[in-house]
């Protein structure tokens, strides 16, 4: 092979390794980035059947039952719109009535959403950024400081 | 009093940074060798002020002076010396405050060991590495001061978040730190040598042993952060491709390709642009990193009490030095000399491969850690990019390279033979295969990828030991022979060895967590027992402990081997800070061989019982093992003859061995 061969097999070999890196990362992109709803916020939502997303919000008061072995009912809300959440695990340390926590899951067909993990925020300093975004932006937020 | 010395220390070295900037490069204009000379010894004063400062401050948390505004906002009185000091850095301010410290050190370290450096170069890189500590150490004085006062003074601090009131805090960020400032040199020398229009192989042979350390450190930093928040959070993870984790993720990946490159450089004089350019984007990572975890755009464990001004002052600092650096490389990068040409099937080859594979991942991680903050921005829409697209774009362009790994440095420099070195790596390949056929029957639960993926790790470890084996000739000379050669092996070698062995320690690990794992969530009343991966645990019951800062429901747990034999008891608790009414979750973890019995405690139900989450993890050591593997590999590197510059006899009969050796 001459110089300039060599130079654009490498060239050659190294753009359809790039193009095949770029078409899986697009492919992922759309395939496997779950977006964020507040309660409020699934009305106007279209969602397909068994998509996930992920739902945050803040414990309802009153609503957290434990039911047999591991599993556990709560609402989430906005203040205004809620939504009944079916988890069954174990429960992050932070989480409480009235704070704010992020969920990831589906919906079932009778309306529950049924979440595979949850999220309460890491210290006593702040809300998750999801949630306080959210509820700034419904007016429903509530500075505690 | 000591407050204020670490305050005006502090507003010195700034000072003394904005001298180490300017008259050393004003020297290279103008030919002076006075002024250029001014660089070492400002370098090493402005260290010695961070230091004072730094120890001013922990002064302060030693002595828990709440009337510092960051000491009361982060200690107690009743909190354990160990973390008074380390609490030091367990916020945003005294963190940064660590960062200048390490800054200030790397500069001390190039007036101290850059004796042999051409004067113009090591006034152009001590210039460059101040004016980075300029831009810092202004963030920390203008938006971060960890001195600042308040009055009157409060009586009792308001704690250290409890999550990092633990020995890992101790040694994760300061590891962390001198791996990604570390680059910082690297980025200095490249632009040094972008000012200058010369680059040479000399440059190499000086940058590659400061990137050696600053990747040793970082590798020891993600390992220790990795392990920490695997036996810290509760969850029983050890990697989550949160944004924070991919924030030093990034730099490593392309940094680890930067000490390929620069290798090439150094032995052909090829690549050279290539590597100046992966030197400055390394660098550019570490201080995306330093934007993402520090400006509070993203919530984790590390966003401490957020501030927007700190967000946009640090992201000027990134457009300041990524596009400066880029546009300065745009300039100069043409005029510098292009290297010689090479046989895409060579060592060469290999290690721009190597290059591809990992430059490709690292965009990659950089893609999905930054897409969902672009739509953000761009739509408001907030999206999660999580652990689901990583695994299915980082792990099929991170396989082919593992399978590559043992070929690379079998392969001859300027043209290799593919099919030499595929007959040369047949008993490799023959384990390897071995392990995947035994794992697959041998193992119960075991899926076809999985011992494939064991197999990949095995393959890795022989094809390191081959390297070793044939480079020292065992089998084709006697023993003694062999031995003699094994030990007059260059250190690099052993180096490369190494790191590749523990890349496939970590792999065996990654592999046989992630796919032979067992979990199981039961709610258990004292003396009820239950069966996990051979072992029987029986869980005793709860006691309350009063510990120096917190209070906590221990839970004890009993655990029995097949036979019935007991093995010895964990204790797992939910402790409770009492000053920010914090409560953690302390797992309990029995260690055994390489694997590990992870137990952690719920919420108690109505019954009577608790809810336990108990995790058998088969090899979840290795993964932090071949860590320390692959450090102790950058190590040896490190020691080897030909990185000490001032030792140019020996180098040249090292040269002259070299490719007899890998001809061989």
């Amino acid at each position: 092979m001459t110089r300039k061969q060599k130079r654009l097999s490498v060239i050659g070999g190294a753009m359809v390794f790039l193009a095949l890196a770029s078409g899986l990362t697009l492919y992922a992109l759309g395939q496997k980035t779950s977006y964020f709803f507040m309660p409020g916020e699934l009305q106007a939502a279209v969602l397909e059947p068994g998509q996930r997303i992920r739902l945050g919000g803040l414990v309802e008061k009153g609503t957290v039952v434990r039911g047999e072995g591991t599993a556990v009912a709560f609402a989430v809300t906005d203040q205004v719109h809620s939504v009944k959440v079916a988890y069954s695990g174990i429960l992050p340390d932070l989480f409480r009535e009235e704070q704010g926590v992020v969920t990831e899951g589906t919906f079932r067909e009778d309306g529950v959403f049924v979440a595979d993990s949850v999220l309460a925020k890491h210290d006593e300093n702040y809300m998750p950024k999801e949630v306080a975004d959210g509820l700034k932006a419904t007016g429903l937020w509530q500075d505690d400081d | 009093m000591i407050v204020e010395t670490g305050h005006f220390a502090l507003v010195l070295a700034f000072a003394l940074s904005l001298v180490q900037f300017a008259v050393p490069l004003a020297g290279t204009r103008l030919g002076d060798q006075r002024l250029m000379a001014v660089a070492g010894p400002v370098a090493v004063a402005g260290f010695a002020l961070t230091a004072l400062s730094f120890a001013a401050l922990t002064a302060a948390y030693v002595q828990s002076d709440f009337s510092v505004a960051n000491v009361w906002e982060n200690s107690h009185s009743l909190k354990p010396m160990l973390y008074k000091v380390t609490g030091v850095w367990g916020n945003h301010e005294g963190s940064m405050l660590l960062w200048v410290l390490i800054l200030a050190f790397f500069g001390a370290l190039v007036a101290w060991f850059g004796a042999n450096l051409p004067a113009t170069l090591r006034a152009n890189v001590l210039s460059v590495q101040g004016l980075i500590g300029a831009a810092f150490f202004l963030f920390v004085l203008a938006t971060s001061n960890p001195f600042a006062r308040i009055d009157p003074a409060p009586m009792e601090g308001r704690d250290l978040n409890p999550i990092l009131q633990d020995i890992g805090l101790a040694i994760h960020p300061p590891l962390l730190y001198l791996g990604y400032v570390g680059f910082s040199i690297c980025f200095s020398f490249a632009v040094a040598a972008l000012i200058e229009g010369r680059i040479d192989a000399a440059w190499a042979r000086w940058v590659r042993p400061w990137t050696l350390a600053a990747w040793v450190f970082l590798t020891g930093g993600i390992a220790m952060g990795s392990y920490w928040a695997y036996y810290e959070l509760g969850w029983g993870g050890w990697w989550f491709w949160d944004p924070v984790e991919n924030a030093s993720f990034l730099p490593w990946l392309s940094g680890t390709a930067l000490l390929h490159s620069a290798i090439v450089m150094e032995k052909r004089s090829a690549l050279k642009i290539w590597t100046l350019l992966l030197a400055i984007l390394t660098f550019s990572l570490s201080l995306l990193g330093t934007f993402l975890v520090r400006s509070g755009v993203l919530t984790s464990v590390h966003a401490f009490a957020t501030d927007p001004s700190r967000g946009l002052f640090i992201l000027m600092i990134l457009i300041l030095f990524i596009g400066g650096s880029l546009a300065l490389f745009a300039l100069r990068a043409s005029s510098l000399t292009q290297g010689g040409l090479f046989h895409p099937v060579s060592r060469e080859g290999a290690l721009v491969l190597n290059n591809l594979f990992l430059t490709t991942a690292t965009a990659t991680v950089l893609i999905g850690t930054l897409y969902p903050l672009l739509i953000e921005a761009v739509t408001g829409e907030k999206i999660s990019v999580g652990a689901p697209f990583f695994n299915l774009t980082f792990i099929p362009l991170v396989m082919p390279l593992l399978l590559a790994v043992p070929f690379g440095p079998l392969m001859a420099w300027k043209r290799g033979d593919l099919y030499a070195v595929a007959q040369r790596l047949f008993a490799a390949f023959g384990g390897a295969l071995l392990v995947v056929l035994l794992s697959f029957f041998f193992v119960d639960g075991i899926g076809v990828l999985a011992a494939f993926g064991i197999g990949v790790a095995a393959w890795l470890m022989l094809g390191a030991v081959t390297d070793l084996a044939l480079k020292s000739g065992i089998g084709s000379v006697g023993a003694a022979v062999a031995w003699r050669r094994f030990v007059g092996l260059p250190r690099s070698v052993f180096g490369t060895a190494l790191a590749h062995f523990g890349l496939g320690v970590t792999t065996l690990g990654i592999v046989a967590v992630t796919t032979l794992e067992v979990e199981r969530i039961v709610t258990m009343r004292p003396g009820e027992t239950m069966p996990i991966a051979g072992y029987t645990l029986r869980f005793e019951g709860i006691q309350p402990f009063q510990g120096p800062n917190f209070t906590e429901e221990q839970g004890r747990f009993v655990y029995f081997d097949a036979a019935g034999r007991e093995r010895g008891a964990i204790m797992s608790s939910k402790r409770l800070y009492t000053a920010r009414q914090m409560p953690t979750t302390e797992a309990g973890i029995a260690t055994r061989g390489f694997s590990q019995l992870y137990v952690a405690l719920g919420d108690p139900t109505s019954d009577g019982g608790v809810v336990v989450r108990v995790w058998w993890k088969p090899l979840v050591l290795l993964i932090w093992l071949g860590g320390v593997v692959m450090m102790a590999g950058g190590t040896m590197s490190l020691l080897d003859r030909r990185l000490r510059v001032g030792a140019p006899s020996a180098r040249r009969s090292k040269d002259v061995l070299k490719p007899q050796v890998a001809a061989e």
